[in-house]
């Protein structure tokens, strides 16, 4: 396996001692604010693939965050960069703000099913349908975490949380919702992905996605988002391993992973 | 190329400020605010229609368009244009939005929010009656919304009351000023008379503004600094107590320093009318007719309804036989008249008129001349209740 050598270091990391070689580091992008999530949660490997990601484009300096209302509404401490905290499920809005006043930053909204799915469903289908040049990255765990294991609205059909304690019926709540599929009809997006981050092979198409998204940002094409499948074992009353395990169960069979809009592949099949 | 855009280039290679309204002009006030904006340095508006402050989004859509870096967005909802607006100020931009009762209701949420995180904005309500639809006729019935926060939590917006197309340009330059002196959003509280009626208007008196990036925006790091951050989350109560005194210390420099009112024929008067915004027109026109018959009678308009003129107010009530108030709702900023008097007490005369009624001069000069035969008449003697 080839290591490359970090050549630059972070600010206030010190070099490493004569003999030895940085070759894996922290990515610039994260602070190295200690995380708060709970053991298994996936959100801290969604963080640090949009790290690595904006790293890898040099983007850091223009980068500004929208911090949602969920488990991830202290994110603004774990990157390093500007954020806004926003209103539940209002991110999409502020950042339309943010971006048609400043258009060279890179905005990412990043959120959560309760946050996109719910409360703010109004907010995203407009923001996508504008074709605001922004990335939000979805984070779908099929649950309310922050509050503690309530239904969400990408939460599977029969199951069991807080608020449906008989397990989701479609009678009362109807089914989960399919955020990529619904927007792929809205003239506004460029990149619409769904992909999951419960195994090793899954977080390195999470990071390519997320990668795309942010150049689709840079180029100015549009809205792009990237759903990814998370763990919550804590909610889920699951361990660490049997969470990912559900995932690969129960999740993908309702949840298609792949591409579901991109301009750029759609222009090419077309001979543009 | 058509007439219209030939005079449009010209007019831009000669004047490189071609699209700074300017000069005097024949305006609505919705219109006016918008051009007062502008001149003050306004380059974001986001909002939703709702009658009766329309004329101000559509000002907005085609202005904005010929601004240097303009925004214009109509929002899919209220919700939406207010979060718009946090996130365009949240840059540092001068950003607003408008709106009329029921959907200022709706962007409580985000003014919430944006005096949590000490943004500096302007919001206009253009009131209309209410309860729930209402319906679009001038109302003061938002009193207590806007000058208590609005929305939840512990919070105050600084609230104009203009009462001319004049103001409405002024209070825009005003409110943006304000915003930013001290980092808090501002509203403009008007109603359908002042938002609809057209005055002449001197724009050139509004002052022209150009802002730069305030040093506590988000944005682009053109060179290394530390991260900012926009946020309301406070979960350690001991810090949130902290972050409430620092608000709160801020409140009362407000209180201090910026209260605004205005006195018209107070200085031998012995009856003190105390109103705001449209309905201190229909009252000087009262006024002005009573005078021809020898009533001493003058008024005091707080131009400022947060910080209200308490002490301003006090002073000038002193010397009354008592203070009449006419409001546009069934009776809102009369308690703070009455807090106002709350150590040296008057007899509080209360004329409401409500559900989209409004005044005439004739009227309020009647109810007036039944004070001044009576001072004390019972029937329209206001206690709390």
């Amino acid at each position: 396996m080839s290591k490359a050598v970090v050549t630059e270091l972070r600010k206030g990391v010190p070099p490493p001692e004569e003999g030895f070689e940085v070759v894996y580091m922290r990515p610039q992008a994260l602070s190295d604010t200690q995380m708060t999530y709970c053991p298994g949660c996936l959100h801290g490997n969604v963080h640090h693939a949009l790290a690595e990601a904006i790293d890898e484009l040099g983007i850091q300096n223009r980068c500004i965050g929208m911090a949602p209302v969920g488990c991830s509404v202290f994110n603004y401490d774990f990157f390093d960069f500007d954020f806004i905290q926003c209103p539940h499920g209002r991110a999409p809005a502020v950042a339309t703000g943010v971006k048609r006043s400043e258009p060279a930053s890179i905005v990412i909204s990043y959120q959560g099913d309760g946050d996109l799915a719910s409360i703010g469903t109004a907010e995203i289908i407009h923001a996508a349908n504008r074709g605001e040049n922004i990335t939000v990255v979805f984070i779908n765990n099929a649950i309310y975490g922050m509050t503690g294991g309530q239904m969400a609205p990408t939460s599977l059909e029969g199951m069991v949380t807080s608020t449906s304690p008989r397990g989701r019926d479609k009678r009362i709540a109807g089914k989960p919702i399919h955020v990529c599929e619904m927007l792929s009809t809205l003239g506004g997006v460029a990149y619409l992905t769904r992909q999951s981050a419960h195994n090793v092979k899954g977080l390195l198409k999470v990071k390519a996605a997320l990668k795309k998204a942010l150049t689709y940002q840079m180029e100015g094409l549009g809205f792009s988002l990237v759903e990814v499948l998370c763990a919550c074992p804590i909610n889920t009353r699951q361990s660490p391993r049997q969470a990912a395990q559900w995932i690969e169960d129960s999740m993908l069979s309702v949840f298609t992973l792949g591409d579901y809009r991109d301009v750029k592949k759609e222009a090419a099949d077309k001979g543009e | 190329m058509s007439q219209a855009v030939a005079e449009k280039q010209d007019m831009q290679e000669k004047d490189e400020l071609w699209w700074m309204p300017k000069g005097r002009q024949l305006m609505k006030g919705n219109h006016a605010v918008c051009a007062g904006a502008i001149r003050a340095g306004c380059t974001a508006y986001f909002g939703y229609p709702i009658t009766p402050q329309n004329e101000a989004i559509e000002y907005m859509s085609d202005a904005l368009l010929d601004v240097p870096n303009g925004v214009f967005i109509q929002g899919e909802s209220e919700v939406a244009s207010v979060n718009m607006v946090m996130g365009a100020a949240g840059t540092g931009r001068r950003a607003m939005t408008s709106s009329s009762s029921p959907g200022v209701s709706l962007k409580q949420e985000g003014i919430s929010y944006i005096a949590g995180m000490e943004i500096p904005c302007l919001i206009m309500n253009v009131v209309r009656a209410g309860p729930g639809l209402g319906n679009i006729a001038p109302h003061q019935g938002d009193y207590f919304q806007a000058t208590r926060g609005g929305g939840h939590g512990d919070y105050r917006t600084i609230t104009l009351a203009p009462n001319s197309v004049q103001e409405m340009a002024y209070h825009a330059y005003l409110g943006f000023e304000l915003a930013f002196k001290w980092r808090n959003p501002s509203l403009i509280l008007t109603d359908g008379v002042i938002g609809q009626m057209m005055e002449p208007v001197d724009l050139d008196a509004i002052p022209m503004v150009f802002p730069t990036k305030p040093d506590w925006a988000v944005g682009i790091k053109e060179t290394p600094r530390p991260n900012r951050l926009l946020n309301s989350i406070n979960l350690d109560p001991e810090v949130m107590a902290k972050y409430h005194e620092h608000l709160i210390a801020k409140y009362n420099s407000i209180k201090r320093e910026e209260v605004r009112y205005d006195e018209y024929m107070c200085e031998d008067a012995e009856i003190l009318v105390v109103a705001y915004g449209s309905v201190s027109r229909f009252v000087t026109g009262a006024i002005r007719e009573l005078r021809t018959k020898g009533h001493k009678v003058g008024i005091f308009r707080p131009i400022t309804v947060w910080p209200f003129p308490y002490e301003a107010l006090a002073r000038r009530a002193a010397k009354m036989k008592t203070v009449v108030i006419f409001e546009l709702s069934w009776g809102q900023m009369i308690e703070d008249v009455a807090l106002a008097l709350y150590n040296t007490p008057k007899p509080l005369h209360f004329f409401p008129r409500h559900g989209g009624v409004v005044f005439t001069p004739a009227e309020i000069a009647g109810h007036l001349e039944q004070v001044i035969r009576n001072p004390l008449a019972p029937e329209s003697l206001w206690r709390p209740s």
